[in-house]
């Protein structure tokens, strides 16, 4: 019997979203969070945590890559920098 | 704290789909980094489970010969540090179990690889701590030449296994740090203290040395593992750096290196150093060292007696869900 896996993220300060750090084995979300805090923030590296378990995440195929992301490679008029205006003209 | 591979690999890799595999290839040689649901050849799969999974091993039995001195520790300040060390080298465990457990290797099935002696550990932690200064050697030699080896390995083509190494050589400049100073205060104390700091470099130097794995000659996967970024530098290359970055340390702390054919090669730029007893080597890796069989009974004896603690975290959990539910 293996204890669920949960997916750890961290958030290193306020002000900035939390980030993917690793995974702990725990058999519930309160555990999961002790288990991550000593395992992934013994230096002060967060000021908050997320558990997620781990099955309950979607994640993209990457065989998929070309038909998931290729449309927006052709779409340069989505960037600033596609759009041609004079040099005199300011704060634009 | 440490992986070298230990186990030869048998059979030629399976043909995959050529294409696949050209892609694969081209990536690797690109610096490119490979994430868990990308295809990977199964060689290549199979070759990182049990590198990584042997260096997690060896973190977590690495804890055992620190343990032993930790209800012994001289001073309280020395205690805290040796805890906070043992606690970092279950965190580096965990998170390169965590790192295997991404290409489909189970928990389960790899502490069992470990405990069933499937699995191997680093030789080095077949060897007892008879004393203190024991625990400085370590610390100074061990961590070392765990730092030598793992630096490389943030820029390993895994990207799990890449980011576990750099949180792990964070944390292992502090495992050195502390062991080096400890030999300070040794070597600079009463002449039994010296004493004893000698007697432990004379114990630990070599398998120090040995923990680089086989010389380069005889370690047949080295080639394949050094295309596929999953080793970037050879045995000898690192023991070399090793030794010589190690020589002024134990100078500068008055300590001699017990071997006798060490001397300065001006030519090489390098220290040449005398013969390594591989036969030695390769019995601690089987497990024949002066502790091995208590080191896996320790772990064994661990997981089994705390079966209870598990099974009644799971059926708590149980029951809240029930209840939720209801």
């Amino acid at each position: 019997m293996e204890l669920p896996l949960w997916e750890v993220f961290v958030r290193s300060k306020h002000g900035l979203s939390h980030r993917h750090v690793g995974s702990v084995h725990a058999a519930d979300p309160r555990m999961a969070v002790e288990a991550a805090r000593d395992v992934y923030t013994r230096r002060m590296e967060g000021v908050s945590l997320w558990v997620v378990p781990s099955e309950s995440i979607t994640a993209s195929d990457p065989a998929e890559f070309s038909s998931l992301f290729e449309p927006a490679e052709d779409k340069v008029y989505r960037h600033p920098t596609f759009y041609v205006v004079p040099d005199n003209i300011k704060h634009i | 704290m440490y992986t070298v591979e230990l186990t030869k690999q048998n059979g030629a890799p399976a043909v995959e789909d050529a294409a696949k595999n050209a892609a694969f290839e081209k990536r690797v040689a690109a610096d490119e980094f490979i994430e868990p649901k990308d295809w990977m050849p199964s060689a290549y799969r199979k070759t990182l489970i049990r590198q990584i999974s042997q260096h997690a091993h060896s973190e977590i039995v690495g804890m055992l010969p620190e343990g032993n001195w930790l209800t012994r520790a001289p001073t309280l300040r020395r205690k805290s540090i040796l805890l906070a060390k043992i606690q970092d080298e279950a965190g580096h465990g965990l998170y390169l179990y965590a790192a295997a457990e991404t290409l489909g290797a189970s928990r389960d099935e790899m502490t069992e690889a470990l405990h069933s002696g499937a699995a191997k550990y680093s030789s080095i932690f077949n060897y007892p701590t008879l004393t203190w200064a024991d625990i400085g050697a370590i610390g100074w030699l061990v961590d070392g030449a765990a730092i030598l080896n793992q630096v490389p390995l943030q820029r390993t083509s895994y990207g799990p296994y890449a980011r576990a190494m750099v949180r792990i050589c964070k944390e292992e400049s502090f495992h050195q740090r502390q062991g080096y100073e400890s030999m300070m205060v040794l070597a600079n104390g009463t002449p039994e203290q010296k004493r004893m700091a000698q007697d432990a470099l004379n114990r630990f130097w070599w398998p120090a040395l040995m923990m680089f794995g086989p010389p380069d000659d005889n370690s047949p996967n080295s080639e394949r593992s050094m295309r596929w970024r999953v080793k970037r530098d050879t045995n000898d290359e690192l023991r070399q750096k090793f030794v010589d970055v190690t020589v002024p340390q134990a100078e500068a702390l008055g300590l001699t290196i017990p071997d006798p054919d060490l001397k300065w090669n001006a030519e090489r730029g390098a220290y040449d150093y005398g013969a390594i007893d591989w036969e030695e080597f390769y019995a601690v890796v089987r497990g024949e060292g002066p502790v091995g069989k208590d080191r896996i009974k320790a772990r064994v004896d661990a997981w089994e007696q705390n079966a209870w603690v598990r099974e009644a975290a799971m059926a708590h959990e149980a029951k809240r869900t029930a209840r939720k539910a209801a």
